[in-house]
């Protein structure tokens, strides 16, 4: 039985924990204002908000219900298109309909749940920031220039949103109805939902499984990792940064000590996914995943991290760089569950850089991804780590080209010559993500922005080609 | 006026066909299709399905009590194949269960076996072999052997243009109950309810009269539902027959992808003659239309690529000839253009050849030879303003094309790492079902006994606002506030015989045939109020819900007048009937006059190409567009901007891919990208084009559905023009959509 708050409602749901969220709502309750377009996260006309306690006060974000098992929202508040039902349109509702940017109306209920969340989370609203908001929900229609006419008439009401209030305020100026004040108690009310592991399936945010095997969850229970708080931290102390398996990407965005180590973080991760997608999916379960392109996976290899595997008995650490053995093949035991991710803080003279490339930029998977942190001294590469991903089987760690860096001058000859070195080391092969000669001179094109962003100074486009 | 719809949608009250209350008992049903592009179907083995608990039945070729055959142009499409398959995903059968995931899971359960055969994928090929769908046409005029000899330069080549896949976020459904006596109601997701009615009275064997088809709005169409919405719809009723139970079939977005056509991919051998100042003399060429395995709309989809194959330009010679190629693919069906936009897209390509070869801007060729008054097209209709030119000019008086030309060139010789590029598109699109007994329609106007009026029309809304146009043409005639008016729902029993909302033409054809049933209520009402004020009925006029006697109020309101005239026995319903007049097409002459009128514009569009990751940003595109009179510029602006954006998505991100075996590759939207927020353009600058628009259109107000997203070819071009700032010796490579993996490869064409 899973409890939770369905917009004003305290509910119960007999169903296993591996149930989607969006087809509780549709079907079992009969809301019929949240919509189904692809049951894999990539449109966001399903898109809700869910609630929870964090640090004493309620927090929302928006996930798409379609991949979200109803284990993830025990004891949450789950908002609606119907929870937002006032007696007037909020202001999100007024500025779509006064800017025409609804015409079919399908994807609708998905685009004013982004923006009501925006309303209710965003704490420095600007253009760039509203339209974060709404980059994982697709319109067919309107060419979004609408849709944006509208978010800036929003964005300009929020800045005068009272951030020591925000709640009150948003009730006031009727963004959110005012039962909304009453959910921060009522959530404590719910029946305690005492997590512990089983035997049972380990489902992180969903986000990659329930595309993969939405029927099979649906009927079983799933042990939700994104449950267990004791897995979810960042810390950073002794030279070493220390993530739990829980930590999902929005978290390192939200995350002051990650921004501190990674000053571009956010150009990086906005290149993940979608707002919806970074609020749900897990570091650990970007890397058990195992797909040869997975964003986080480069980015924390390029970091030379750690993982921490355990099982019920014993714990064990390996390198990220030797968790792969193959096309979906871990260096891990069934039974095993990957409790934190670490790696060593990088000095002042370490750079960082991610890159990728999709087919469309935002909300795709690469066709190829790399990461790269690098320790230049005198002009020397002192040290560097190197990963790809979209060039062979498994994510990469570029071993004989970080070899043949090592000790190097940093000059466009060098990365010249570490490009042959590279080209030697990867086999990408053809398919729906480009053809082979594609992906081989994405690599190099990619290998070489990661020098002329970090060194503009000493690296242009033309000197390398 | 706002669209009607948008309170609902933004609340989430408004229905769709998966959000209709569920009747009791209610089974779905789940497609089994083939997994094999072209093979005999040798044995079907359902038994494990069948049970399975709460698989109630697997419906088959062999359950079908009517005729087995759901083509509408041609019949050379089963509803279940029966011996053969003949594309990937094609249906067998129809899994109904009492739940949508038993039904799911029995089709994991069935097996077939298949006698494989030749699978073709690439039209050319089909050609060849002389797989054709019908046989070829062609649309000439003058002579371009002669013409050849005059021609200072001639280029040819070959261009292709992808696919595109409609990505309506909601996806195809059907929803069917038994009523009494055998009838059967069907809610559908349908462009064309009479199609639904029609085919599924032919397969269920029973006369149109005893299906009714109801839709209340589409999540999407863009074409994608005007035929292929049809076999959902009939699975669905032929289930609810036999088992007198209501059935509801909703396409999970895999099968959608993997079972409905697309927009039609092309393939072009073209040959373009220029004199010494850049006039187009001549051009010849042949079509390859993609067509996949059955007809569905293919023939009168190639037939506009014909109509549009010279786009804006006056070219005297041509010869255009299309063949439509029977592959093994999902039958292509309509999109958004219908054909038009792969036509000017070859013309487009042939320009920009020529302009390569001449190093002359391609801009240059195409303003030296845009459409005036009085030129002809291949197919004998004369173009009767200077709306080109007009639009040419605006260009740049308002949006100074020649300054952003100068930017881009400064930008480019300061810039290494980005370059910027710019593209003009001209459009010129005629308004009309190419096959002119479709354009007519119908509409139904009851106004109640208390004044308020309820419209039933044959246009189905998709978001394109159709209802709110309809809904003003009655408040203009009436002089009403809106509210007084309802629009019903879209059904078969109200208004038959309805041509599908396609063409551009929907406004139009039922806002005119709304327009006649309103103004003869009016005359009605008019003299009814005049025997009542003891005047003349040429006196009365309606104003804002009052009667006045020429330019004086009465005490007499609308309700009141609705009143009298109920009282005394006069008839307050009223059926509208509009065919468009002028209107002919000889088809073995090629020659004649389709189109009602024609929408014509011209965008800029500009872009800025990250030359060292091979991506791409479009920074504006700023068009002159001829809206007539709009009736509507909430409505109208958002199908400029929405066409636009999709037309561009075709050109730059979405890429269609099969493997040789058939099979869909671009499956998914993890797979298949259509833009997001950050793909649309940074602005899009709207402006009108002043023109005195015609009578043909509804209130002066010209048809906007599909001409925008022709704007979207611009996209291509403009990439194309940054890729040579980068790339001094990139030749164009004629083949559409511009993927980042293209961009790079251009940029790099020696790669590594």
């Amino acid at each position: 039985m899973i409890a939770f708050i369905l917009n004003n409602s305290e509910v119960q749901l007999n169903k296993p924990g591996g149930y989607l969220l969006v087809d509780a709502i549709r079907y079992h309750f009969k809301l019929k204002g949240t919509k189904l377009g692809c049951r894999e996260g990539d449109c966001g006309a399903c898109t809700v908000l869910i609630g929870q306690h964090e640090n004493g006060e309620v927090h929302y974000k928006q996930a798409t219900s379609c991949l979200t098992p109803i284990a993830n929202i025990a004891g949450k508040h789950v908002v609606t298109i119907e929870g937002l039902a006032m007696q007037e349109l909020s202001p999100v509702q007024q500025a779509l309909v006064e800017e025409s940017g609804t015409q079919c109306g399908f994807c609708t209920p998905g685009f004013v749940m982004s923006l009501s969340n925006y309303s209710l989370s965003e704490t420095h609203p600007s253009a760039a920031k509203a339209k974060t908001a709404i980059d994982g929900n697709i319109c067919r229609c309107t060419g979004y220039k609408s849709i944006e006419r509208a978010a800036s008439h929003i964005t300009k009401l929020l800045e005068n949103k009272d951030a020591n209030n925000s709640m009150e305020w948003l009730i006031e100026h009727k963004f959110i109805p005012a039962w909304f004040s009453s959910i921060p108690k009522r959530l404590k009310q719910l029946p305690q939902h005492q997590h512990t592991l089983t035997n049972a399936i380990v489902v992180g945010g969903g986000t990659d499984l329930y595309v993969q095997q939405p029927d099979k969850l649906e009927e079983t229970p799933v042990n939700p990792l994104s449950q267990l708080s004791e897995l979810n931290y960042i810390k950073a102390d002794n030279n070493v940064c220390r993530l739990g398996a829980a930590v999902t990407v929005s978290n390192l965005l939200e995350s002051e000590t990650f921004n501190q180590l990674f000053p571009t973080l956010w150009p990086h991760l906005k290149l993940v996914s979608s707002t919806p997608i970074r609020n749900m999916a897990t570091l650990a379960g970007n890397l058990v995943n195992a797909s040869p392109i997975g964003d986080l996976t480069a980015f924390l290899m390029a970091l030379d991290a750690h993982i921490v595997l355990s099982d019920s008995a014993k714990t064990k650490t390996i390198p990220l760089k030797q968790f792969y053995k193959g096309y979906k093949q871990l260096d891990k035991l069934d039974r095993e569950l990957i409790t934190e991710i670490f790696f060593t803080l990088p000095d002042k003279d370490t750079h960082f850089n991610f890159e990728k490339i999709s087919k469309r930029i935002h909300l795709d998977i690469a066709s190829v991804n790399t990461a790269i942190s690098i320790r230049v001294a005198d002009n020397i590469i002192t040290q560097v780590h190197l990963s790809a991903g979209g060039i062979g089987p498994t994510p990469a760690y570029l071993s004989n080209t970080v070899k043949y860096l090592t000790g190097k001058v940093l000059a466009p000859a060098t990365i010249k010559a570490a490009n042959n070195v590279l080209q030697n080391e990867i086999s990408p092969i053809s398919d729906v993500r480009g053809q082979e000669t594609y992906k081989r001179l994405l690599v190099r094109q990619l290998f070489y922005a990661h020098f002329i962003t970090l060194f503009p100074k000493t690296f242009t486009l033309p000197q390398l080609i | 006026m706002r669209n009607i719809d948008a309170k609902g949608h933004v609340t989430g009250q408004s229905l769709y066909v998966d959000d209709l209350p569920t009747w009791e008992g209610t089974l779905y049903g789940v497609v089994f299709y083939a997994t094999v592009a072209h093979a005999t179907l040798q044995q079907l083995d359902t038994s494990r399905a069948r049970a399975l608990p709460g698989v109630i039945d697997i419906l088959t070729a062999k359950d079908i009590p009517g005729e087995n055959q759901i083509g509408g142009i041609l019949p050379d499409e089963e509803l279940f194949a029966s011996n053969e398959v003949h594309f990937q995903g094609q249906p067998i059968g129809l899994i109904v269960a009492t739940s949508e995931a038993i039904a799911k899971k029995a089709r994991q359960l069935i097996s077939v076996d298949y006698q494989e055969k030749e699978v073709i994928t690439d039209p050319r090929d089909a050609q060849t072999k002389g797989r054709l769908i019908f046989p070829p046409r062609t649309f000439s005029m003058g002579n371009t052997k002669q013409a050849w000899a005059a021609c200072a330069y001639t280029v040819q080549g070959r261009a292709d243009v992808n696919g595109q896949e409609h990505l309506y976020i909601e996806t195809q459904g059907a929803y069917a109950y038994p009523m009494e006596n055998g009838h059967i109601k069907i809610s559908s997701s349908t462009q064309g309810p009479t199609a639904v009615q029609r085919t599924t009275a032919r397969v269920l064997g029973v006369p149109m009269h005893t299906i009714e088809v109801d839709v209340v709005r589409l999540g999407g169409g863009f074409g994608g539902k005007e035929d292929q919405a049809t076999p959902w719809a009939v699975m669905a009723a032929l289930a609810a027959q036999k088992w007198s139970a209501p059935v509801k079939l909703i396409l999970h977005r895999m099968d959608d992808m993997r079972m409905t056509g697309k927009r039609h991919p092309y393939s072009a051998d073209y040959k373009l003659g220029l004199s010494s100042d850049l006039k187009m003399i001549a051009y010849e060429v042949v079509f390859y239309q993609n067509a996949g395995a059955a007809a569905d709309l293919s023939p009168a989809v190639m037939e506009r690529t014909l109509f549009h194959a010279t786009n804006a330009y006056y070219i005297p010679n041509v010869v255009a000839t299309a063949y439509s190629c029977k592959t093994n693919l999902p039958p292509n069906t309509a999109f958004r253009g219908f054909g038009g936009p792969q036509g000017m897209f070859v013309i487009e390509a042939a320009i920009a050849h020529a302009a390569h070869t001449l190093q002359v801007p391609k801009e240059k060729i195409q303003e030296a030879n845009l459409l005036v008054k009085g030129n002809s097209f291949p197919y004998g209709q004369k173009i009767t303003d200077n709306g080109l030119k007009t639009a040419w000019q605006q260009m740049q008086e308002k949006f100074a094309l020649e300054d952003v030309k100068k930017s881009i060139v400064a930008y480019n010789q300061t810039h290494s790492t980005t370059k910027k590029g710019y593209a003009l598109m001209p459009i010129c699109f005629g308004i009309s079902f190419t096959k002119t007994p479709m354009n007519q329609a119908r509409a139904l106007v009851h106004i109640y006994s208390d004044g308020s009026v309820g419209i039933s029309t044959g246009a189905v809304e998709m978001g394109q606002g159709v209802n709110t146009k309809m809904i003003q043409v009655a408040a203009h005639v009436f002089d009403l506030p809106a509210h007084y008016i309802k629009l019903e729902t879209t059904n078969t029993t109200r208004v038959a015989n309805t041509s599908p909302t396609a063409a551009s033409a929907t406004a139009d054809l039922n806002g005119k045939a709304l327009e006649k049933a309103c103004k003869t209520l009016l005359t009605r009402l008019k003299t009814c109020a005049a025997n009542h004020l003891q005047t003349q009925p040429q006196n009365i006029s309606l104003k804002q819900g009052q009667v006045w006697i020429k330019d004086k109020a009465t005490a007499m309101d609308w309700s009141q007048l609705i009143e009298h005239a109920f009282l005394d026995r006069i008839c307050l319903t009223e059926n509208g009937h509009y065919a468009t007049p002028v209107i002919h097409y000889n088809k073995t002459q090629e020659k004649g006059h389709p189109f009602a009128y024609h929408v014509m514009g011209l965008a800029l569009t500009e872009v800025t190409v990250d030359c060292l990751r091979g991506t791409y940003h479009f920074d504006a595109v700023k068009i002159v567009h001829d809206f007539g009179k709009s009736m509507n510029m909430h409505v109208d602006r958002g199908q400029i901007e929405g066409g636009l954006v999709q037309g561009m998505g075709w050109m730059t991100l979405e890429e269609l891919r099969y493997d040789p075996e058939g099979k869909l590759l671009s499956n998914s939207l993890s797979t298949y990208k259509v833009p997001d927020v950050y793909s649309a353009p940074e602005h899009i600058y709207i402006m009108s084009l002043p023109t005195q628009s015609t009578e043909m259109a509804l209130l002066k107000s010209k048809a906007v559905g599909e001409p925008p997203l022709m704007y979207g070819i611009g996209a291509y071009f403009a990439i194309e023009h940054a890729i040579s700032a980068f790339n001094p010796s990139y030749v164009p490579i004629q083949n559409a959509p511009f993927t980042h993996e293209k961009v790079l490869l251009s940029l790099y064409e020696t790669g590594v």
